[in-house]
Order: C-alpha cells, then structure tokens, then sequence
C-alpha cells in the first residue's frame, strides 16, 4: 500500500480509556506516499502495530469525504492539521515534508472526554441539539419547495451555518474550549428561515443553558474557531446567537 | 430580577456584562485621556487644574465616580472569574497548541493584560486618586486651585514609575486592541457593514489613547512639561 518515499516520525497520543494515564508514544513511519490522506497514512501504522501485535490507535472517522464531521485529530498545535478549511481525512501527506516529526492529541476539553487514544466523546454537541436544535412540523403532506418567499442573502446566511458538521474542531482550538461556534451554527441556520421562527427564542435559551451544562468553556472572540473551520463557519454566527439571547431575556415576555 | 431567568449567569449573559463595562471602561478612558492631556498647555500645570478641579468638585462627576468604580470592579472581578472557569474548561492541556497559526497573542492574553493593568491601577490610584481624595493635595497653583500638577511632576520624577507606567500603556494597548471589537461582538453588533469600521476604529484608539497617555509620564521627566 505504501509506495511513496516519506519518512516520518509520529507522536500519537496512546489512552487506554477515560480512567487511565495517557502520553504521547513515538512511531517511525517509513515509505509513506504523500497522496495518502493523513487517516490512510494512520491506516499504514495500525496495520504495522496489528502485524506486530500491538493494539492499533483508536481514532474516529467515517465518511472519509470531508462531510460527515467524524474525525477529529489535533495535529502539531491544530484542529484538523495545518491546511485552512479541510478536515483530517482531507488532509494529505504531502502537506507534510519528509522527515517531519507530527504530534497528533485528541480533541481537549472537559466537555469532550477522550474515550480511548484520539477518539473522544462528543455526545454533549448532540444533547445541545436535542435541547432545542430542531423546528416542529406537522405530518402530512411537505408544502411545495419555495411556498414561502426567503430571500437570497437571507437563505445563503443560513445555508453556510448549516454546513457546520459538528466535527468540534472549534471546541478543540479555542482556548476557553467553548462551543459558542457550533452552537451559533446550529441557532443561525433556523433563526434566519420562516419555519425556525416559532421557537426561536425558546430555542437560543435552551441550546445555550445545555451549552453551559455541558461544560463548554466561554467565548472570548480570539477567533481562532471561524480561522480553524474546515467549513469557514463564520464569527457572526455567534453575535446574532447572542442577539437573539438578549432579545430572549430581556424583551420576550415568555420566560422559560 | 427572577424574570430575566438565568440571564446573568450564563455564558452569553457573563459576556455580556465584560462588554457593557468593558465599552464604558473605553468611555471614561476618553474623558480621562482628555483632561490629562491638558498638561501638554505647558502653562505650569494651571489649564490641567482647573480641569482636575472641575472633575473634583462637580457633583454629577462624583456620582459618576461611583459608577466607575463599580463598573470597573464588576469588570476585573467578572474577568477574573471568566479566566479561571475557561481554564477549567480544559483539565487536560495540549503538548503542543499552535494558537499563533488561528489568533493573535494578546486576544489570548486578555487575562493576563488585565492582571498586568489591576498591578498598574493600583499603584496609580495610590499615586493620585488617594491623594486627591483623601490625603490631600499639599500645595495651590496661581488660580488658588489644588495643585495636582505638581503631584504629578513628583511622581513622575522616579524612572522606575515613568517605566512602570510607559510598560502599563503597552498592556493598555493590546487590552484594548483586542476588547474594543471584541465588545462589539458581544454586544451582537456585527454587521457587514459597520463592523469593519469599528475594527479601524478600535486599533485607532487603542494606540492613541495609549501613546497619549504614555507620552505624559515620558514628557514630565525629560522636562518638556514645566
């Protein structure tokens, strides 16, 4: 499989399981191609270890496509490695040079308990979503596509928050660990569409208290989530969450 | 208060008061800035007295005084209590964070800019709030006034405080460069079309207010100033 010409040395971060003490252990890598993705050259090492007989690294994706949001590797210093706007299975070696040395860690946050080596554990974005990420619709027959005027700059806003995939990679690179990008994402790609309004300011109270349940860090705009987007999910996502948070509080009558 | 729920203590609602005194923090700093820069009259100080008298004896002045005061501490101890639970917020560090590569230094450092500047305030309000105040003024100037002018010039004869404040104005600086936008943000005041605006406007003010106020500690020692 291997047919390139890099050499490599890896710093993986090795975790038995949340209970257990982790470090970081040194892997050479030799022969990698540098058109292998970085999860296809994680692939060359697991099956070094399996031939070897060592457990392989636990590390979570999916899809491989750049869509689906599941993988997840802090590589030297960055969410989803050094190339802007990519995740992990759509970085390739060759953005890399022979002979580099590549420390890769697990997401870091309270919020995220690593699950085993890089894998953690991001139910606390789902249970954000559960809280009140959803519009409420009646069965029956769907209303034909357009019925209701919304227009262009108002329906592209919401359609690049809603290319958020939840992959966490703002939590990860922020400094306080806050999710306010992903929560913003996930508040601004209804509250700029007609059917999102009927909850929208019970959703904003709810997804942000869960937010905060959860154990997420605050924001401090640094910035640095809508530079480490691999979706360039942007900043003013999170000032409207908090314009509608305001409007919530202090000028709905309803209290929840 | 019990109506607006949990609004205060929130992650959003904690923001939302360091933006509130943080914007307010910037306003004073204007008046401040102003009336001190009265020195630069070069008339012995009798220009900047009579401002520092004005300041002293109005009373919509002094009640805002209050104001300030309470402003300021909810902002340092908010600041404080928002650095030490987004440090919680990750038990477990990165070996290696390449932060430089996503924002700047000092939108990181803000707690730590802030606790530079809580040192500063608190031998600059012993230098001349406490004296204005409480122990008083020593001598008059030629209009009868309080001479905080000459406190000044005292002060201000020690290098090791013209220092002192010159490296506090850096901190000033970058406090300010990253927190005036940054409490726009908060306040949700993002807009396409003004918050490119407000983000020349901050880096504007935050160098002039700090080149302002370092050039008076600077300008009184090496004796433009008489």
């Amino acid at each position: 499989m291997s047919t390139g010409n890099m050499n490599l040395t890896l710093k993986v971060w090795r975790q038995k399981n949340n209970n257990a003490k982790g470090s970081l252990v040194d892997y050479k890598l030799s022969d990698i191609s540098p058109d292998m993705s970085f999860l296809e050259m994680f692939d060359v090492l697991n099956e070094g270890l399996v031939d070897k007989g060592e457990e392989p690294v636990v590390f979570d994706h999916d899809c491989r496509e750049g869509i689906c949001g599941a993988c997840s590797m802090f590589i030297n210093g960055q969410p989803h490695g050094p190339v802007q706007g990519v995740t992990t299975c759509q970085l390739h070696m060759r953005s890399f040079k022979d002979g580099d040395t590549i420390v890769v860690e697990p997401w870091r946050a309270k919020a995220f308990p690593v699950i085993k080596d890089l894998m953690v554990d991001r139910t606390a974005f789902d249970r954000v979503i559960a809280s009140g990420g959803f519009i409420s619709v009646n069965t029956g027959n769907a209303q034909d596509a357009n019925n209701l005027p919304i227009p262009k700059v108002q329906a592209d806003s919401a359609f690049e928050a809603a290319a958020c995939i939840g992959c966490g990679a703002c939590v990860a690179t922020c400094k306080n660990a806050s999710a306010m990008l992903f929560v913003s994402a996930k508040i601004s790609q209804l509250a700029q569409l007609p059917q999102g309004q009927p909850e929208r300011y019970r959703r904003v109270q709810s997804m942000v208290a869960q937010m905060d349940a959860e154990g997420f860090g605050n924001c401090t705009n640094t910035g640095a989530c809508e530079a480490e987007c691999p979706k360039g999910i942007s900043l003013e996502n999170i000032a409207r969450m908090n314009r509608d948070f305001y409007s919530a509080k202090f000028v709905s009558e309803e209290s929840i | 208060m019990a109506s607006f729920g949990n609004a205060f203590s929130s992650s959003i609602g904690k923001k939302l008061i360091m933006g509130i005194t943080g914007l307010f923090l910037i306003s004073f700093l204007v008046v401040h800035c102003l009336i001190n820069a009265l020195i630069f009259f070069n008339d012995g100080g009798l220009t900047f007295n009579i401002g520092a008298h004005f300041m002293a004896t109005n009373w919509l002045i002094r009640a805002g005084e209050i104001v300030l005061f309470v402003g300021l501490i909810a902002h340092i101890v908010q600041g404080l209590r928002l650095t030490f639970q987004n440090q919680a917020a990750r038990p477990v560090k990165y070996a290696v964070n390449n932060g430089k590569a996503n924002s700047k230094w000092y939108s990181r450092s803000m707690g730590l800019l802030g606790t530079l500047l809580l040192i500063f305030l608190i031998v600059h309000l012993s230098n001349f709030w406490v004296v204005s105040r409480f122990t008083g003024i020593p001598t008059v100037d030629a209009n009868g006034h309080e001479d905080l002018f000459a406190v000044m010039k005292a002060s201000f004869q020690d290098i090791k405080i013209v220092i002192l404040y010159v490296l506090a104005m850096v901190s000033l600086a970058y406090h300010l460069l990253h927190g005036f936008s940054s409490a726009f943000q908060t306040m949700g005041w993002n807009h396409k079309k003004y918050t490119p605006l407000i983000k020349g406007l901050g880096i504007w003010y935050s160098i002039l207010i700090s080149l302002l106020f370092a050039a008076m500690p600077i300008a009184i020692y090496a004796g433009f100033i008489n």
